[in-house]
């Protein structure tokens, strides 16, 4: 167990991953101070729902889809929407395109708020669970709380419920809101954006391990906006490409260990999606404000540890959390709830920023409206290789450190990737293996 | 519901997860009002989503969600019967089999070649499967999701030792009793209402839209009186009344077999 005496090998294993979004597992051996196996294990059950879509109608996808996964379920909901509407030349522009962002934006706040105080932030201040965590800092807890309601009465109001919204459909919306639906929102976030402040000036405090990775970062890239529904998918290496493109450029391979398929280049390099690789590539188009923030605390894009992906989180909470307020401000109800559909053969490509990156989906469908084939690529799958590449570079720094702490320490560092296993498989199991 | 026998001073929970999307665990910390002061009244001993510390067994509450669809989760939720004193299926997963059960009426290898270039290394059972088909259950609580306030009722109930007070109704009188226009009389569009469980607070009609089914079978639904008249006033194609059968609660009976009926034209 001590490496001190027996530099060797050393096995680290954790089998149920803890604050992760599904089931998954970690075995590391480490020989010398060479890592020479990682299994970033997903044995979330897989649910097939590629398989099931065949034969279904076009208009129950979004439904469905949702159900991927209940934290992030809009993301699911806008890249099946956007890609069905590309099959059939469907356009969702203005006031109606604009409500989806809100909608976004409130998904990117309750999840984002999730998993920085309660799934990550505990492995920094050393605590098992943001329920201990409240017996010393109440304040923030409850802070955090709060914010994470607002993010979720976006969706609520939006969508009729936080978890698998009813409200959204292909074209748009069954009803949108009236003008006077939003104001007590719009009062609620602003009364939360002070909290989101000092929250982020918290987060700079803490100590972060130190390990600069040279990602490819990819994510989408709006000309204008920070990209959610669209726009083109951009990499840190220069590739700039239609999101009808995605398959050309990127693939989904299988290993024994997981029952979600591992996202990589063509070229078979791994990447990073997700809050950093969005920053990375889009900070140009963020609020002053923000970029003001980011000064005031040193923070630097492009920023190259993953680490730090909750401070990147952070950024983007209060991004959303004024984008919303923006959006609010200008809201004008359109005169329909959807765009026009007439149903039409095609096959379309759809890809969102879902909290965790981005989310692709394509869809076939026949004259009559439903499904030939569907395929649905989730930012986790797309970041197990790269999770699995920190690791590697990781684990060896560790060595000195006992085995529960460094079993904790490789745990944080999974945990930076905010995986979504129930995405995924399409889980987590760690195991370090040092002998 | 069974009353269960007296639980402990302060009771412990665990929370179970099987084939699912985490949407109903979720719905515990979504309780952002309630969450620390229900942490005080429950000691929350096993819950992977929200803390790293799993306390061994006994727990005096088991929540299960998601529904069994592997070898694994076989052996897992038959340890948890054991463990706890009693056992809640929560959502439409653990109470129906969930969305997944549409591989039901498949062929799952054919399913697994389709999407897994080496299917052999993918273990599944044939079918998905409600948590009751395996253990026995003291409540079943439905929805997809489940709705949170229910899950507060459940819950308090149990503290209390007394039935939760639970609808077993048609989400139309609910419809109804929040004063929202019919939407199948004013805007024709097919729902669900009349044969579906209320819960949700009726919130699809509230949204312009028919419901969809997530809260599963109503107590006696009469089926094939809404069938009908789906197919000779609203313009319902058989395969379509099949596909609004078979959603997230479409393995649970008698949606289950109405759906075969419509598919081999049994059903009038």
């Amino acid at each position: 167990m001590s490496n001190a005496s027996n530099p060797e090998t050393r096995v680290i294993e954790v089998h149920n991953l803890a604050r992760v979004e599904g089931e998954g597992s970690l075995h590391l051996k480490i020989q010398g101070n060479r890592v020479t196996d990682i299994r970033f294990g997903i044995f979330e059950p897989p649910r097939f729902f590629e398989a099931f879509l065949r034969g279904r109608s076009f208009d129950e996808v979004p439904d469905i889809t949702a159900r991927i996964c209940g934290i992030c379920p809009v993301a699911y909901q806008m890249s099946s929407c956007t890609a069905i509407e590309a099959a059939m030349n469907i356009k969702v522009e203005g006031q109606l395109r604009l409500l989806r962002r809100l909608l976004y934006c409130g998904e990117w706040i309750e999840s984002h708020v999730l998993h920085m105080f309660f799934l990550h932030l505990p492995d920094f201040l050393g605590y098992e669970s943001a329920i201990s965590m409240a017996a010393d800092h109440k304040d923030l807890v409850v802070g955090a709380l709060r914010l994470k309601k607002a993010g979720n009465e976006i969706v609520r109001l939006l969508g009729g419920r936080e978890v698998h919204p009813i409200n959204v459909r292909v074209g748009g919306f069954h009803r949108v809101p009236e003008r006077g639906e939003l104001d007590a929102l719009g009062e609620e976030l602003s009364a939360c954006r002070n909290f989101a402040v000092d929250a982020i000036r918290f987060l700079a405090s803490l100590r972060y391990p130190e390990l600069e990775i040279d990602y490819d970062c990819v994510a989408l890239r709006h000309p204008k906006e920070v990209a959610m529904l669209d726009g083109a998918i951009a990499t840190s290496r220069g590739l700039e490409i239609p999101i009808s493109q995605f398959p050309d450029h990127f693939e989904e391979i299988q290993v024994p260990h997981s029952t979600a398929l591992h996202g990589r280049l063509r070229n078979g390099g791994t990447y990073l999606v997700g809050p950093l690789a969005r920053l990375n590539l889009n900070w140009d188009l963020y609020p002053p404000a923000i970029k003001k923030l980011a000064e005031e605390i040193k923070f630097t894009v492009p920023c190259h540890n993953q680490f730090k992906s909750l401070l990147a989180r952070g950024f983007e909470t209060l991004y959303a959390l004024d984008h919303a307020l923006e959006l609010i401000s200008a809201y004008a109800p359109p005169s329909e709830p959807a765009a026009e559909i007439k149903v039409r053969q095609g096959v379309g490509h759809g890809c969102t920023e879902a909290p965790r990156g981005i989310l692709y989906h394509r869809y076939e469908i026949g004259a009559d409206g439903l499904i030939r084939s569907a395929t649905i690529v989730p930012p986790t799958a797309q970041n197990q290789p790269q999770i699995e590449a920190d690791l590697a570079a990781y684990a060896p720094r560790l060595l000195s450190l006992p085995q529960e702490e460094m079993t904790l320490r490789c745990e944080q560092l999974i945990r930076n990737y905010d995986p979504c296993i129930s995405c995924a498989t399409h889980f987590l199991k760690l195991t370090v293996d040092r002998g | 519901m069974n009353i269960p026998g007296p639980l402990s001073q302060k009771p412990r929970l665990a929370v179970y997860k099987f084939s699912s999307c985490d949407g109903c665990q979720l719905q515990i910390l979504e309780l952002e009002d309630e969450l620390l002061e229900l942490a005080g009244e429950i000691e929350i001993a096993y819950f992977l989503e929200a803390r790293r510390q799993a306390l061994p067994g006994p727990y005096d509450i088991g929540l299960v969600e998601g529904s069994i669809s592997t070898p694994a989760e076989e052996r897992l939720i038959r340890q948890a019967r054991k463990d706890c004193k009693v056992l809640v299926s929560i959502g439409a997963c653990a109470t129906a089999g969930g969305i997944q059960a549409l591989r039901n009426w498949a062929d799952i290898d054919e399913y697994k070649k389709r999407i897994y270039p080496r299917p052999e290394w993918v273990a599944t059972l044939d079918v998905a499967s409600p948590i009751a088909g395996y253990v026995y259950i003291d409540f079943e609580l439905r929805g997809c999701p489940v709705n949170k306030r229910q899950l507060v009722e459940v819950l308090s109930a149990l503290l209390a030792q007394r039935r939760p007070h639970l609808p077993t109704y048609s989400l139309c009188i609910e419809c109804k009793r929040a004063g929202i226009p019919c939407v199948m009389v004013a805007r024709k569009t097919p729902c669900l209402g009349p044969i579906t469980q209320a819960g949700c607070g009726a919130i699809c009609p509230k949204f312009n839209r028919g419901c969809y089914g997530c809260f599963g079978p109503a107590e006696t639904p009469n089926i094939a009186a809404l069938g009908r008249f789906f197919q000779e006033e609203r313009n319902v194609s058989r395969p379509a009344m099949v596909r609004m059968l078979r959603s997230f609660n479409g393995y649970l009976e008698p949606f289950k077999t109405s759906s075969d009926d419509y598919e081999q034209c049994i059903q009038p």
